[in-house]
């Protein structure tokens, strides 16, 4: 047993940190909140020059060939700076789509464009029933005349107002049994048909209703085999689960770290107010939520890195650490009182991403209930 | 990272393993009713049958009796990993392992003790020919623990005690007091306690029993009037008591019945899936399901705090707060495990062991009388997140 970062990793976290300490500041994370397109062009280019967009990537396709693990370090700091912008859409949903199940002409048309910052992606599967199973999938995708025409609704698609291209699941076929007939296809998202509105949601992440209306897309940009898609978006989904896992774990620690500071600093009755025992056991109950998060997180990400059966341990790990990033940034907004209730300050921002964070691939009791099918109950 | 077990480790496991199963009596683990967390129903406490005797003399035979200790006393020369694989399998399996002799005396001796002290008592120790019990709580001194009072005074090679110890745990059946005494009343509280082995058949002491809310007779209240106790038995130096107290949290921090929630919660997830209601099982209600994967997922989380533990000290480095939150998440579990089980058997759940109608051998009942005593021993959970706060996390203290 290791249950160590390697080097290599404690370097990709320090410098991560450092790097976003200085190009990522709280007060351009607000500007972009504010901001309609949600991500800075500039910030964008810096992180792909950093190599992080290609982390995982063989370097064939212009990555670095680094591990799972490594990108679940990587969001762990993201998570802690939080970081606006369409990476997580980019890369661990879409880019890990391609990576997994596309051609190897599509795999050299655009990884390499992701890798170098030149392209953003969006992954458009749930829809209004708001559910990541397969029967949810109704958005059509016809065959006509060697081509397929997309149409229906796609709804909480993150980033894709900025995105040139659009992984988007479609229904290819009506089966008895839904995970059937499901496949995924690569669409420009400025092709005619496609409509793109941006929603205006809590944490300010840039989620869109996207409607596809008559879009016509080439048999090749199917990615995988035709009615082969929910697999695919299932190991995706599981990836992406844990990569959540992982910006909530750092969104967590560092919502800790402010309130211990906070704690240690502020006085009232002539002392600071971390000596009074409640203020304390807040603390001790934040920091058990977080190690605990980190650590259940942690041997997700290896099983899924490692390919062995991780169902069982990402819906763990989504579970607990969904509502501990919850708890975590409501005591802390208890630590800080009044001062933690304004706009300036820095707390609501992860209080927002908590709540995200906690819905998005399946909530609490969602993955409560893969962890009760998965005991055989 | 590396979560798998290396070889040698998964060696170890399954030495362990065919070890307990080969030693135990028969359907022990069925027999054996004690709640995880619980200090209430620790049946090696309550009778000194002659099985735990048996496994017990095996176990010392083995060398695992005292397997922390170094090698030169007796010890198995273990890493923490393996000792906390270990300590997993033996609790999974609600196996008998050590008490306060083996885990505090005798580790608090090797450290401190005079070279005359540690041939005296370490190699009886590790034969399992000598049980202590624990003496620091008094009737006013719980978690406030160095207000204690129990006196002991100097009178030529001896010291003379008077006061009373409460909550000795298996006192009755042990052989001597592993006991703090005030022995300087005018230094500060911390300053003025020192650590005295004391012989249970000395003239003076008077064991009362204090009977349990689960039924059992587990503590004791003890009364010393002029005990005298020669001062070759005094731990280490006098008036340092507290610091070696203090010191020897350190090495029950593995000592968890981490395997012992697995193996109950496995018990309770198969009455689920067997029991039938109106034809359906349990486990395909909802609100069951939820209910048991809650806990399947906050079980998981104790185990990588307890594995995360292990490992830091196999690294020399010190885990406060590792340690401190694997009591707290583990003795939490201990009562939400209990309130799962009580949801999950309904009318079936508070049923003791004694009716033939009882499910589990009335486990689930005594546990949720037991799994109070959980947040309350060796340090309640409000000490322990006291400590995660001041020493954790560098809050200051005043």
């Amino acid at each position: 047993m290791d249950l160590g970062l390697s080097e290599e990793q404690e370097m990709l976290k320090a410098s991560a940190r450092d790097f976003l300490q200085k190009e990522c500041p709280k007060q351009l994370v607000r500007q972009l909140d504010e901001s309609e397109e949600g991500y800075s062009s500039e910030l964008w280019q810096k992180m792909a020059n950093q190599g992080w967009m290609g982390l995982v990537f063989p370097e064939e396709y212009g990555g670095t060939g680094g591990s799972f693990m490594d990108l679940t370090v990587l969001l762990e700091e993201m998570g802690h700076n939080i970081v606006p912008g369409p990476f997580f859409s980019t890369v661990v949903l879409a880019a890990l789509t391609i990576l997994t199940a596309g051609s190897e002409e599509q795999k050299m048309e655009l990884l390499p464009k992701v890798a170098g910052g030149k392209a953003i992606l969006s992954f458009a599967l749930t829809e209004p029933t708001a559910s990541y199973d397969a029967a949810s999938v109704r958005t059509k995708a016809d065959a006509r005349n060697g081509e397929f025409v997309i149409n229906g609704t796609k709804l909480f698609v993150l980033n894709a107002n900025v995105a040139d291209y659009i992984v988007c699941v479609a229904r290819t076929a009506e089966t008895a049994n839904p995970e059937e007939g499901i496949s995924i296809f690569l669409v420009e998202a400025r092709s005619p048909g496609v409509r793109c509105t941006l929603l205006d949601t809590l944490a300010r992440d840039k989620q869109c209703e996207v409607v596809f209306e008559d879009v016509s897309v080439s048999a090749k940009n199917m990615i995988g085999g035709l009615g082969q898609g929910w697999p695919i978006v299932q190991g995706v989904l599981q990836k992406a689960t844990v990569a959540k896992c992982a910006e909530m774990v750092g969104g967590a620690q560092a919502a800790l770290d402010m309130a211990v500071d906070y704690a240690k600093e502020r006085v009232q009755f002539g002392r600071p107010i971390g000596s009074f025992q409640a203020i304390q056991h807040y603390c001790a109950n934040m920091v058990t939520d977080v190690s605990g998060s980190r650590f259940i997180t942690y041997k997700a990400a290896w099983k899924v890195s490692q390919g062995l059966p991780a169902a069982m341990d990402v819906a763990i790990a989504k579970a607990w650490t969904g509502e501990a990033y919850g708890r975590v940034t409501l005591l802390a907004h208890q630590i800080f009182g009044a001062i933690g209730f304004t706009m300036d300050h820095d707390m609501h921002l992860y209080y927002r991403q908590a709540k995200a964070g906690e819905i998005i691939f399946g909530d609490s009791d969602f993955q409560r209930a893969i962890v009760a099918r998965e005991l055989g109950l | 990272m590396d979560f798998a077990f290396s070889e040698r480790e998964e060696a170890f496991r399954r030495e362990v393993e065919d070890f307990i199963t080969g030693e135990l009596p028969p359907d022990w683990t069925g027999k054996n009713i004690h709640w995880p967390g619980g200090y209430g129903t620790l049946t090696q406490f309550e009778e000194l049958s002659p099985e735990v005797e048996r496994f017990t003399r095996r176990l010392a035979e083995k060398g695992w009796l005292t397997i922390s200790w170094p090698r030169e006393y007796g010890g198995a020369g273990l890493s923490h990993t393996e000792q906390a694989i270990f300590h997993e399998r033996m609790s999974y399996h609600r196996a008998p392992a050590g008490e306060v002799a083996t885990l505090i005396g005798g580790p608090t001796i090797m450290l401190f003790g005079s070279d005359e002290m540690k041939r005296e008592w370490l190699p009886r120790i590790a034969r399992g020919e000598t049980r202590f019990w624990l003496g620091y709580s008094e009737p006013n001194t719980g978690s406030d623990l160095a207000s204690m009072q129990t006196r002991a005074v100097e009178d030529g090679d001896d010291l003379i005690i008077n006061g009373q110890k409460i909550w000795g745990t298996a006192a009755h059946v042990a052989h001597y007091a592993w006991m703090a005494v005030r022995t300087d009343t005018t230094a500060a509280p911390h300053r003025g306690i020192s650590l005295v082995i004391v012989d249970n058949r000395s003239p003076g002491i008077s064991i009362r029993p204090l009977v349990n809310i689960c039924g059992l007779h587990s503590f004791n209240e003890v009364f010393f009037d002029n005990v005298r106790v020669p001062k070759k038995n005094i731990v280490g130096e006098m008036n340092k008591g507290w610091y070696y107290l203090m010191l020897a949290l350190d090495f029950e921090r593995l000592v968890v019945p981490i395997g012992g929630f697995k193996r109950t919660f496995e018990e309770i997830l198969q009455y689920a899936v067997e029991t039938k209601h109106n034809g359906q099982a349990l486990s395909r209600q909802p609100s069951i399901r939820n209910k048991l994967a809650s806990i399947a997922i906050q079980i998981e989380i104790a185990y990588t705090f307890f594995w995360r533990a292990a490992w830091m000290l196999d690294r020399g480095l010190v885990p406060n707060i590792e340690a401190s939150v694997l009591k707290l998440v583990t003795t939490e579990l201990s009562q939400k495990l209990a309130n799962a089980a009580m949801q999950v058997m309904g009318h079936y759940g508070p049923l003791t062991g004694a009716s033939k109608w009882a499910a589990l051998r009335g486990r689930v009942c005594s546990g949720y009388l037991d799994c109070i005593s959980a947040l309350v021993g060796a340090g309640t959970s409000e000490i322990q997140r006291n400590i995660i706060a001041i020493r954790g996390l560098g809050l200051p203290a005043k």
